[in-house]
């Protein structure tokens, strides 16, 4: 076991925490602002995939995908949150949760309906296939281009969260809605937008996922159970949490796959477990956010 | 009692009356009811519509159709009319095996036919052995043959991993090399390719360097390439199935490993191959029990994608759907030659078929039932050539030989 293949299983790990962490954070956000727990997240990301290919069917380009998937899932978004999930503010944690795990059926199998059940093949944009050296050994460059991507989208989120006066708001109703309200600011609206923002970056998730693995109605679910994972891990609502949860469960399943392959999908949840035993509220979580 | 009240007895005596009469009334019923199933030769068969293996067993209905259809169109068994009843066993044994006793018991099916997956076939196996009841199997396995799972009623017409894998092994190690590194799906199907791999190794000294086994349904495995990539192996052997067949080559593939290795999987699945796109399975050479490509140089393969045209707007079967096929054809047909729907009748006329429905000679080993058939070596095409459906390219043809399979002995069968 050299060195080299050490570090490239790291840094293959880490690739793969991006990949987590693009599709925890928008989860994580919903979470910590609307305290909703969005059973639907899978459903937008495995969307997102089909928006993508149907537009590339239309014979639009990846890139104009990367901008319009996420516009277009975002818009669904907001509608589902304006229409069914705001009449149920106020009526505690299960009812949105149950609400949007029925939806996630339905996007589901209106997808099947629509696209049939059968995968579609993804290629990788032809500018970004095949493998670099980056040091240590070679890496595929369209997994380089994922990280890239997560890193502007956290960049971007971070300086929109901490750095606008909307992002102040945001930040403030999720504290307390009451005074932010008192305060003549519009919080639905607000929750509303961040719902959307969520959805939409699930969405990005699923494109991005699919030149990976294909794309079949059920890809969402796989990776919503590890989702909830790297939430939990970070601290339900935690933003930052789910970064470093994110890049953690990645290398955690990359070292175990090196040593003990058969493990590697039981591994993230004996972390999880163990993490919650020893922090139950998560990395960098508040506790009570869930009572 | 009867001196008691002559009341009661009259009742008794009535009643007597009106049910001895409520059985005449019902017995030419009943006699019209077992007429009727005389009539229709019924065909049970199982198989997962819904699930990831769907696509597949969609196709394999499609394929038995044709057989019904051809068998019906012929004249049936002197005017005897067959029929499919197929049930969706979700790719689950408890379901698999509720749904064919539900076939043998409330539909009095004559035959079954079915199942993909290797547990699920011995569940089935199980009821119909216990039924004393005709299957059919048309998904890979090594342990149906064993002597612990097999009886008389048991006949797998599909390949076996042990032929399978062999034929791949037997072509890809004299042309690649003999440094070998095995990427396997955690389970039984998996296992047994792996062990037909080695066992054909051994005559070309074959060196396994690792066999990496991974949890059936992963969806990413980055984590599992570099280690592969470091102990730079002449093959890459990846057994596994449906989505975790395409992954595996996609992500393989953007890892650049075709460049430095030759990457070999037993079954490489036209519907797979459909499903991924190009780029994923280009240069990948595998085996398969068919390929509508064949037409070309066998008559029987072009009667059968003609008819299957026919029938399905044009489109070519695939390969697990002509097992649908031949798996319900060779009971027909044996059923034919017996001139009765009689069980052990039947199984005698099967063992003597020899038979070309679809892809050249087969016949049924008498020993342990299995389909002694060829295998074809294919290769993914870079593009489709001929239309969407031209995918594979055939490098070379395993003929039907009983020494490629594992020996009744080893079966456990006294021969």
């Amino acid at each position: 076991m050299s060195f080299d293949l050490i570090a490239l299983q790291l840094f293959t790990g880490l690739a793969l925490g991006a990949i987590y962490v693009l599709f925890a954070i928008g989860l994580s956000l919903i979470f910590g602002m609307l305290t909703v727990v969005n059973f639907a997240h899978g459903a937008f990301y495995m969307v997102g995939a089909y928006v993508g290919l149907f537009l590339l069917s239309l014979g639009g380009n990846f890139w104009l995908c990367l901008i319009a998937v996420p516009l277009i899932v975002g818009t669904v978004g907001l509608v589902v949150e304006r229409f069914l999930i705001r009449p149920l503010y106020g009526r505690g944690i299960d009812y949105p949760l149950l609400l949007t795990f029925g939806l996630s059926y339905v996007m589901v199998e209106l997808i099947r309906i629509a696209f049939g059940k059968s995968g579609y093949p993804f290629d990788t944009p032809e500018i970004l296939q095949g493998a670099v050296n980056i040091g240590v050994g070679y890496f595929p460059l369209y997994r380089l281009f994922v990280i890239g991507i997560a890193a502007a989208v956290l960049l971007g989120l971070w300086l929109f969260l901490e750095r606008t006066s909307f992002g102040l708001i945001i930040r403030a109703g999720a504290r307390d809605p009451q005074i932010v309200r008192v305060l003549g600011v519009n919080v639905s609206r607000v929750w509303l937008f961040v719902f959307g923002i969520g959805s939409g970056i699930a969405a990005l998730a699923g494109l991005l996922a699919a030149p990976l693995q294909g794309v079949i109605p059920e890809m969402g679910a796989t990776i919503l159970a590890e989702a909830f994972v790297v939430t939990v891990v970070g601290g339900m609502g935690s933003i930052g949490g789910a970064v470093i949860a994110g890049l953690l469960v990645g290398v955690v399943v990359s070292m175990t796959s090196l040593f003990a392959p058969e493990m590697a999908k039981v591994s993230i949840f004996a972390l999880m477990a163990v993490v919650l035993l020893v922090r139950p509220q998560g990395f960098f979580g508040r506790a009570g956010l869930m009572s | 009692m009867a001196k008691k009240t002559t009341g009661s007895i009259s009742r008794r005596r009535l009643l007597t009356t009106a049910s001895a009469g409520a059985v005449l009334a019902a017995s030419p019923f009943r006699i019209n009811l077992l007429q009727a199933q005389e009539a229709t030769i019924k065909v049970g068969f199982p198989v997962p519509l819904t699930g990831p293996y769907g696509t597949e067993a969609q196709d394999q209905v499609r394929a038995a159709e044709v057989a019904i259809a051809e068998f019906n169109e012929a004249g049936g068994l002197n005017g005897r009319k067959a029929e499919l009843l197929v049930r969706d066993d979700k790719l689950n044994p408890g379901e698999a095996a509720t749904r064919t006793l539900e076939l043998i018991e409330k539909e009095k099916v004559n035959f079954i036919v079915g199942s993909l997956s290797a547990s699920v076939q011995l569940a089935v196996n199980n009821v119909t052995k216990e039924r004393k009841i005709i299957y059919n199997s048309i998904s890979q396995s090594d342990e149906i043959n064993e002597v612990k799972d097999f009886s008389k009623y048991t006949f797998h017409e599909a390949l076996t991993p042990h032929l399978t894998a062999g034929a791949v092994g037997r072509y890809a190690f004299p042309k690649f090399g003999k440094k070998v590194a095995f990427l396997t799906a955690d389970y039984a199907y998996g296992h047994e390719m792996v062990r037909g791999f080695q066992e054909a190794g051994k005559a070309f000294g074959v060196e396994s360097l690792v066999d990496i086994r991974h949890p059936l349904g992963t969806t990413d495995f980055s984590a599992l390439l570099p280690r592969i990539q470091a102990l730079k192996p002449d093959i890459l052997v990846i057994s596994n199935f449906g989505r975790d067949q395409q992954i595996a080559l996609k992500q393989a593939t953007d890892f650049g490993m075709k460049k430095s290795m030759k990457i070999v999987a037993p079954i490489l699945l036209y519907t797979g191959r459909i499903a991924a796109g190009a780029q994923a399975f280009e240069g990948v050479i595998g085996g398969t029990s068919y390929y509508w490509g064949i037409e070309d140089k066998v008559a029987s393969a072009k009667a059968f994608n003609d008819r299957f045209r026919k029938m399905h707007g044009g489109k070519v079967p695939s390969d697990y759907g002509a097992l649908g096929y031949a798996g319900v054809k060779t009971l027909l047909m044996g059923a034919k030659a017996a001139g009765t729907t009689d069980t052990d009748k039947v199984i005698e006329a099967v063992e003597a078929l020899k038979y070309d429905y679809y892809k050249g000679p087969e016949y049924y080993r008498k020993c342990d039932h299995q389909a002694v058939q060829s295998v074809l070596i294919i290769e993914s095409k870079s593009k489709p050539e001929k239309g969407d459906a031209d995918v594979f390219n055939v490098l070379a043809t395993e003929e039907p030989s009983e020494k490629n399979l594992r020996t009744c002995e080893a079966l456990g069968h006294k021969s």
